[in-house]
């Protein structure tokens, strides 16, 4: 990693999408979460490396998962963080989003992580103030630290992505995590496929050179690892599938599916999982998942992240942002 | 009494006679009194040099949003009125979903007379199909028709009701105006942002499908048959509408239809960055869509050029793409992109093109002017179609600044504009 920061590269004012990353970029990150993933081994989980840095996580919408992950990595990493949810906050009190960055740029800050339901809202943000923007997920757009650490996951499996035939089964539509595992995937040399009914498929996806499945048999059959989307339970009463019954019969991932490919295979969740609809609690607990390695890695990828922007950090008022 | 003004020299366009040639014209009496050559006016008339200018009708434009009443601070009638003149229009048709809707003869009577208390381009109201636009119950046509409204639409809410459709498709046949409507299955668009297509797709936004507006426009060409009424087809937007059109028009059905200027020029790729400034309804659509608009507009599938001039607050349009409101403004820009999009590159003459802004608008509605015939109202524009210029919101007669062309390099603007035989607007000051 010594090498490549040397020779120049580096992640730019933010990361607000796979999309905007070059494979070298993403290399970077992940070649930068190896040694990460040691700190958190240690009894004394600490580097100094962002000691001074102050990081606001900005949640404009319920997480668990991401949000702690991220706060670790902070704390972890030695940051000052400071955590704010959309309710009992300003935001709750009609602030608009572009009042919410000014005052937050007015209080010196050095980083934000955000998380919102409207797609484009990291690269709002970033636009906007100088500070590095952290995308923890903007609307049905990109989460590209689950991305991120998905990439990294496999990698720690198979020795390497490229090469590697992912499929991504279910509401591709409305998924963030599908967007930016397609980017993340496809720029570092796999083949993805995608699986599940139409009326779940973004229009015109072939185009991001994804080969579409509508059998999961088949999908399962011609992967070396299924990365399974949450099928969020409103999906059925807004009339996108019938029914989450159903769902499971045709398009969930279960142990007699996984068996009748007779063949080993990788099965990642990015959570909450609904276990009994697109994954099986005996596929999610047994030996082809990798989704608790998926968390961990987490915390080691989204401290390489936000190493790596705060190294970059002088270079903002050239970039002059990312758009 | 207005002092006479003789228009020297220029290049005269009228299409309401297929007439091209150098003339001078002379207005007199708020009327076109003479065109020709070597006309002398009396003493004491203005003249106006038009040597290497053109001359021609105003323009006219049947879909703006004057925001008053309710909205003024976004705009008035009286600075739409005045944006109107400095892009070339003499006459807007403003449409009625200002607070509270342009439901009633006295809210229609209200636009009327801010408009004459302006004094810049005519403003004729369009009034609501229902009362309070919510789609339910016939506004009281007649007296909306008698107070000066001249066609009525609920442009922004689409009539979803069928019947009412054809009711008011039928109800205004009895008064001898159009329908306009605003094209889109709520249930299929069902709170989209933009075209649902690939960059829908990879910017993560939810989708309107080009059929949530054929749909409609399909069925509102049904009902045109079935009614005998004449429905208007506001801001066409794609291929498979411009298809559907030119079937209905080679039946003989009184169907006529407008494209706006963001829809002949830009396509999707414009939302790219989550650019707020080109979100609209109907949204940018694809290349191919694009296309076809400009050739309707060739071959006179789409009859006119409307503008949905739809002014907004920049902070409305400073935020998250999905809360940004829709639409651009359009007065100001709409001849310079008309001629650097569709004269340029060979689509349109300038006369077709003035027909399509002018002549063309004023029959279709039935409104005064489009002519330089004399005795017709001496609303008359100098136009430079050859001028070279890069739009600048900052200097708009507008209150508002959402465009999505600022910085861009157009050819063609207005000189000088001219309503009922008065200057009211003259970009050199005079």
């Amino acid at each position: 990693m010594g090498v490549l920061l040397s020779a120049g590269l580096s992640l730019g004012k933010d990361l607000l999408g796979l999309e905007y990353l070059s494979a070298e970029q993403i290399r970077l990150i992940l070649d930068t979460a190896e040694p990460f993933k040691e700190v958190s081994e240690r009894p004394i989980k600490k580097t100094p490396a962002l000691r001074g840095k102050t990081i606001v996580n900005l949640f404009f919408e319920a997480s668990t998962r991401t949000r702690i992950s991220f706060e670790f990595a902070e704390k972890r990493l030695s940051a000052d963080t400071v955590n704010v949810a959309s309710t009992g906050s300003s935001v709750s009190k009609g602030e608009t989003l572009v009042d919410t960055a000014r005052n937050l740029e007015a209080m010196r800050i050095d980083m934000v992580v955000i998380r919102h339901p409207s797609s484009g809202s990291a690269d709002f943000l970033a636009q906007r103030i100088r500070s590095n923007v952290v995308n923890a997920g903007d609307g049905t757009h990109e989460h590209p630290t689950q991305g991120l650490l998905d990439l990294l996951t496999l990698r720690d499996r198979f020795g390497k992505v490229e090469g590697l035939k992912v499929a991504i089964c279910g509401d591709v539509l409305h998924s963030r995590v599908a967007r930016s595992s397609i980017w993340g995937l496809r720029k570092l040399g796999a083949e993805v496929g995608v699986c599940g009914p139409f009326s779940l498929m973004p229009r015109d996806i072939g185009e991001l050179g994804v080969r579409e499945f509508t059998r999961i048999e088949d999908a399962i059959a011609w992967a070396d690892a299924l990365n399974v989307l949450r099928l969020q339970l409103e999906r059925m009463t807004s009339g996108f599938i019938p029914s989450l019954r159903e769902y499971n019969r045709v398009f969930g991932i279960t142990s007699e599916r996984l068996a009748r490919a007779g063949k080993d295979i990788v099965v990642m969740h990015p959570g909450p999982m609904n276990r009994g609809v697109e994954i099986d609690s005996d596929v999610a607990d047994g030996p082809f998942s990798v989704i608790l390695p998926q968390v961990t890695n987490g915390v080691a990828v989204r401290m390489a992240v936000l190493y790596l922007l705060a190294g970059g950090m002088p270079d903002w008022q050239q970039q002059g942002g990312v758009e | 009494m207005t002092r006479p003004i003789l228009i020297r020299g220029g290049r005269v366009i009228d299409p309401s006679r297929k007439g091209d040639g150098v003339a001078d014209v002379y207005l007199q009496e708020g009327r076109v009194a003479a065109v020709g050559t070597n006309i002398t006016g009396e003493d004491g008339a203005r003249v106006i040099d038009a040597a290497g200018k053109v001359v021609a009708p105003g323009l006219i434009d049947l879909h703006v949003h004057l925001r008053e009443p309710g909205q003024e601070d976004l705009e008035t009638v009286a600075t739409g009125a005045m944006a109107a003149a400095a892009g070339g229009f003499t006459a807007v048709c403003a449409m009625p979903n200002t607070d509270p809707v342009l439901d009633n003869q006295g809210a229609i009577g209200f636009v009327i007379s801010q408009a004459q208390k302006a004094g810049k381009a005519r403003v004729y109201p369009i009034g609501t199909i229902s009362l309070g636009q919510k789609g339910e119950k016939l506004a009281e046509m007649g007296e909306l028709v008698g107070a000066g409204a001249v066609a009525v639409s609920d442009d922004g809410k689409p009539v979803m009701s069928s019947h009412l459709m054809r009711t008011a498709l039928e109800y205004a046949k009895t008064f001898g105006i159009p329908v306009a409507d605003h094209c889109e299955d709520m249930g299929l668009a069902h709170g989209g942002a933009m075209h649902e297509g690939i960059v829908a797709t990879r910017l993560g936004l939810k989708g309107i499908p080009a059929a949530a507006e054929e749909i409609m426009v399909a069925r509102d060409i049904i009902l045109a048959e079935l009614t005998g009424g004449h429905v208007h087809l506001c801001h066409m937007s794609t291929r498979g509408s411009v298809s559907l059109i030119r079937r209905a028009k080679e039946m003989g059905l009184r169907v006529t239809a407008e494209a706006t200027p963001h829809h002949f020029t830009l396509t999707h790729a414009a939302c790219e960055g989550y650019n707020t400034n080109a979100k609209m309804n109907p949204p940018l659509r694809e290349d191919l869509d694009r296309e076809a608009i400009r050739q309707g507009l060739k071959d006179g599938t789409i009859d006119v050029i409307a503008t949905d001039h739809a002014p907004h607050h920049y902070d409305a349009k400073e935020r998250e793409f999905d809360d940004a409101p829709n639409g651009i403004l359009g007065l100001e820009t709409a001849f310079g992109l008309a001629v650097t999009e569709l004269v340029e590159p060979g689509v349109l003459s300038l006369p077709e093109l003035l027909f399509r802004m002018s002549t063309h608008p004023a029959r279709i509605f039935n409104l005064p002017g489009g002519t330089l015939a004399v005795g017709a109202p001496a609303d008359v524009v100098v136009l430079d179609p050859a001028a070279r210029w890069s739009v600048d919101p900052s200097t708009f007669y507008s209150k508002s600044r959402n465009t999505p062309f600022g910085g861009r390099m157009l050819t063609g603007r207005c000189d000088l504009t001219i309503v009922r035989g008065r200057v009211v607007y003259d970009r050199a000051g005079g």
